[in-house]
């Protein structure tokens, strides 16, 4: 009964994918290249849907230096796209670049145009700052809970409890256990934040909609230069020692080249690089999957022919299929990604306070 | 890297990286002052609580079990203390019993020896009694007798001639 229900279900949606995009796909050639990284980068609109009349975008505020007067400027960017229609070749001399990834640009009056200094509130911004507030909003909300009672006496039920265990499952396996007993106080705050930063823009990245911000280059680059600003600004004088006087023979650590300092010097920067590279490839890798999936539905239904109805309605249940399969296994994956990037940030931490060895 | 022309998230982006860089730590700045903080202490707070628990219940565990060790000790040594008094009274029963039999067997013995001598008292004083009475009622039979026979001269003469008789003769 179930499966019945659940075939039904498929043929309608892959009916309802198929049948209206046929028309509207074969028009145009589909650039699968362009959605997917158009997807994944980041947009001054968060937009939804599109029809033939209506379009479901939020226009976000764009926030400029203007390079030649040196004074910020801060407008909606639908000024920009208005200014577009009616034939205008900028709003107050700032364009959409689209060979810069449609980044805004200014046109100057010697007729170059320049990138001026942009701090807009765009897509991946307002989902950081929305990731923000569900941060704050989740811990204080708990915090408040912790002060009204005593947890001696009771403990917390529902959406407090269940963030206690995984609190407590965190702060005990994943930070006391890599950085040790001695030590592990001080990092919780950071590497709890780091954790919960990145596996609850993961997740917002997941809905439909939602912006890739994990996977995009700037947020993981900014995580682990945290992460290394960490690791050495809390390493001990051991920690120094072996970087720069490790126990080898003076051959390799002085004369006739530092060369054990020099590689120690390379894992100081490889450690958060290999940080960064992770977290951002397996998000934006996750992301480009599904979307090249939804986008194989476009490409089979487009071919322009009779037969684009059987193969595409075909096709179209197998990528739901895979989407859905992607889709799940990318909640896994949210969380793994938070879990490695903190457990690892935690691991480089506790190498950074090595113990007296001799 | 202007030639490149690398996908969006790519390229280095100042806004971004400012945004992020602001909104992270302005939340990790507030959690770490007001909400890890809590949090983790309330936690350790707890998990100590339940240590100190478990470890006071241990001890009360073990305090029982001592216990109870106790109480049987005491109770057997009990057990111990009442047959060994039960014994000590029934010798003490049996010797009190055996001596006053003893006793009264001696006291026995010595009173029927008492009542015996009296007796022999008693009869020797009644022999002696009645010897004296009887020498007495033989003295006044004698002399009513006398009398009786002496009653005229004549007879008195006769008969002291008689008693001098007798002493001549012999």
């Amino acid at each position: 009964m179930k499966y019945k229900l659940l075939r039904y279900c498929l043929v309608i949606i892959a009916s309802f994918l198929a049948f209206p995009i046929n028309g509207l796909a074969s028009s145009s050639k589909l650039d699968v290249k362009e959605i997917v990284l158009g997807h994944l980068g980041d947009a001054y609109e968060w937009h939804f849907f599109a029809t033939e009349n209506t379009e479901g975008v939020i226009h976000l505020p764009c926030i400029v230096r203007d390079e030649e007067t040196h004074e910020w400027k801060c407008f909606l960017s639908s000024k920009i796209h208005e200014a577009h229609k009616e034939g205008l070749p900028d709003y107050e001399g700032f364009y959409f670049n689209e060979e810069k990834n449609g980044k805004i640009y200014q046109h100057l009056s010697d007729g170059t145009s320049v990138r001026p200094i942009d701090l807009s509130i765009t897509k991946d911004v307002s989902q950081i700052l929305l990731a923000s507030f569900i941060l704050l909003a989740i811990f204080l909300s708990m915090a408040r809970w912790y002060k009204k009672h005593d947890t001696t006496k009771e403990a917390p039920g529902g959406f407090v409890g269940m963030m206690e265990a995984l609190l407590e499952y965190l702060i005990n396996d994943l930070v006391k256990g890599s950085i040790g007993e001695k030590h592990y106080r001080p990092f919780v705050p950071y590497l709890l934040t780091v954790f919960f930063f990145i596996l609850v823009s993961n997740l917002l990245g997941l809905i439909p909609g939602g912006a890739n911000v994990t996977g995009n280059i700037n947020i993981t680059f900014f995580l682990a230069f945290c992460t290394m600003l960490t690791i050495n600004l809390s390493g001990n004088k051991e920690y120094w020692k072996e970087i720069f006087w490790p126990d080898v023979p003076i051959l390799l650590k002085a004369y006739p080249l530092p060369i054990m300092p020099v590689i120690e010097m390379f894992g100081i920067i490889s450690k958060p690089f290999a940080l960064m590279v992770r977290l951002f490839a397996n998000m934006m890798a996750g992301h480009a999957i599904i979307l090249s999936f939804i986008s194989i539905i476009f490409i089979t239904c487009s071919l322009g022919s009779w037969m684009s109805s059987v193969v595409g309605g075909g096709m179209t249940i197998l990528s739901f299929l895979m989407i859905i399969f992607m889709n799940m296994l990318e909640c896994l994956v949210a969380f793994v990604q938070a879990y490695v990037f903190t457990l690892l940030s935690a691991v480089f931490i506790g190498l950074s306070h090595p113990a007296h060895e001799h | 890297m202007e030639s490149m022309n690398l996908p969006s998230i790519l390229t280095p982006d100042l806004g971004l990286f400012f945004w992020m860089a602001l909104a992270f730590i302005i939340v990790l700045l507030i959690l770490s002052k007001f909400g890890f903080p809590v949090i983790v202490k309330m936690i350790d707070e707890r998990q100590k609580f339940i240590n100190d628990s478990l470890m006071n219940a241990r001890e009360a565990n073990e305090k029982l079990a001592s216990i109870q060790a106790e109480g049987e000790k005491i109770l057997r040594n009990a057990r111990e203390e009442q047959a060994k008094i039960l014994k000590d009274a029934m010798a003490t029963r049996d010797a009190i019993v055996k001596d006053a039999q003893q006793k009264a067997i001696a006291e026995g013995e010595k009173l029927l020896e008492e009542a015996k001598a009296q007796i022999l008292v008693e009869k020797e004083n009644a022999l002696r009694d009645i010897r004296s009475q009887v020498a007495d009622l033989s003295i006044r039979v004698a002399e009513q007798l006398i009398m009786e026979q002496l009653k005229d001269d004549y007879k008195q003469e006769n008969y002291i001639n008689k008693i001098l008789d007798k002493v001549e003769v012999k």
